[in-house]
C-alpha cells in the first residue's frame, strides 16, 4: 500500500526510516551476527522502557507526596480558620481562609498532573508488553533463520523479521520519548514553584511554622493562660475566703 | 491489510475499509494544515475507533510490519509537528 493514507503515509515513511537505519547497522557480515546484533538493540532498548517507567513513577510519587502535603495543610487551615474566629480574630481567619483556597488551586493542578503521569505509565507498560513480545518472538526466529536457511537466504528472511521488530521498536521508542517529555514537563513545573517558595513570592505552605502559625500559636496560649489563671482563681477564691474568715 | 495504531496494537483489517479511512485522514491532514486540532484529533479518534471495531487485533508477537499507522488521537499539534520534524521521533534510543 503507498499513496494511501497521507498523514498515515508520513507517519509510515518515518517509521520506515527508523526502521531501516535502526534495527540493522550492520549491513554486510555474518547473518547470525547481524540478527544478535539486533536481539541486543531490542534489549537495549526493553531497558531503555523499564527505566522510563521508572521515572514516571518516581515523578508520580513525588507529586503524590506534594499533594498529601497538601492536603494535610488545608485540613491544618481550616482548624486554624475556626480558631481564630473562635478567639474573635477574624482578621486571622480570612487569612487563613484565603491560604486554604490558594492551597487548594494548587491542589486541583496537582491531582491533574498525577493523572496525566498515571495515563503515561500505563501506555509505557503497555508497550513494554508489547515489546517483550516480539522480543521474544523475534529470538525464537532468528534460532529457526540462523539454524535453517544459508547466508543468502538468511539475509532475505532477516529483512523480514527486522521490519516487523524495527516498527515496534520505533512504536515503543515515541512511547518512552513522549513520556519523558511529560515527565520533563512536570518536574520543570514542580522546580518553578520550588524557585517561586525559595524567592519568598508564595509562601511556603510545607514550613512548619508561618507567621500565622506563630499569631495563632500566641493567641491559643494567650487563652490557655487566661483560662488556666481564671480557674486557679476559681479554686483559690474559697481557700481565700476560709482564710479570711479564719482570721 | 495491517494497520498500526501508533503507542497501540497492530490491527488486521478489510481492504474494503481503504476507503473510509482515507476520506477520514484526508480530513485529519486537511485540519492538521489548517492548525484545528480539535477536528484533527476527532477524524483521527474516528479512524482509531474504525479500526478497532472492524480490525482484528494482531497478537503482541506478530513480526509483521504494517501497511499504514495512525497516530493517536491525543497527540497535540506541537507534538504532531514534532513527530514528523526531521529527527523528532525517537532521540533517546540506546545507541
Amino acid at each position: 500500500m503507498q499513496r494511501v493514507l497521507p498523514i498515515v503515509v508520513v507517519a509510515l515513511f518515518i517509521l520506515a526510516l527508523v526502521v531501516v537505519i535502526f534495527p540493522l547497522p550492520r549491513p554486510a557480515g555474518d547473518p547470525g551476527e547481524t540478527l544478535d546484533y539486533s536481539y541486543e538493540k531490542q534489549l537495549q532498548l526493553l531497558q531503555d522502557v523499564k527505566r522510563g517507567l521508572a521515572d514516571v513513577v518516581t515523578s508520580k510519587k513525588r507529586l503524590q507526596l506534594q499533594s498529601g502535603k497538601l492536603e494535610q495543610q488545608l485540613v491544618k487551615l481550616e482548624t486554624q480558620a475556626r480558631q481564630a474566629l473562635a478567639s474573635g480574630r477574624e482578621d486571622l481567619a480570612r487569612q487563613a481562609l484565603e491560604r486554604k483556597s490558594a492551597v487548594q488551586q494548587q491542589l486541583q493542578g496537582l491531582d491533574g498532573q498525577v493523572l496525566e503521569l498515571e495515563a503515561q505509565q500505563e501506555r509505557l507498560t503497555a508497550s513494554e508488553r508489547q515489546l517483550a513480545a516480539k522480543v521474544e518472538a523475534f529470538r525464537s526466529q532468528k534460532e529457526v533463520i540462523k539454524a535453517q536457511y544459508s547466508a543468502a537466504e538468511a539475509q532475505v528472511r532477516i529483512g523480514e523479521a527486522a521490519t516487523g521488530i524495527g516498527e515496534q521498536m520505533a512504536d515503543t521508542g515515541l512511547a518512552i520519548q513522549r513520556a519523558r517529555d511529560k515527565t520533563e514537563q512536570m518536574q520543570a513545573r514542580a522546580a518553578a514553584v520550588d524557585e517561586l517558595v525559595e524567592s519568598g513570592t508564595l509562601e511556603d505552605f510545607t514550613s512548619d511554622q508561618t507567621r500565622l502559625d506563630r499569631e495563632l500559636a500566641q493567641l491559643s496560649s494567650q487563652s490557655q493562660v487566661d483560662e488556666e489563671l481564671a480557674r486557679m482563681k476559681a479554686e483559690l477564691g474559697p481557700a481565700e475566703r476560709q482564710k479570711e474568715l479564719g482570721q | 491489510m495491517i494497520i498500526r495504531l501508533m503507542g497501540e496494537a497492530q490491527y488486521r483489517v478489510d481492504d474494503s475499509l481503504r476507503e473510509r479511512l482515507n476520506a477520514l485522514d484526508d480530513e485529519a491532514l486537511a485540519a492538521l494544515e489548517r492548525d484545528d486540532e480539535e477536528a484533527m484529533d476527532g477524524h483521527l479518534l474516528e479512524m482509531w475507533q474504525l479500526v478497532q471495531s472492524e480490525g482484528e487485533l494482531l497478537p503482541a508477537s506478530d513480526l509483521h510490519p504494517s501497511d499504514a499507522l495512525i497516530p493517536p488521537a491525543d497527540l497535540s499539534l506541537e507534538e504532531t509537528r514534532q513527530l514528523f520534524a526531521e529527527d523528532g521521533l525517537i532521540p533517546d534510543l540506546p545507541t
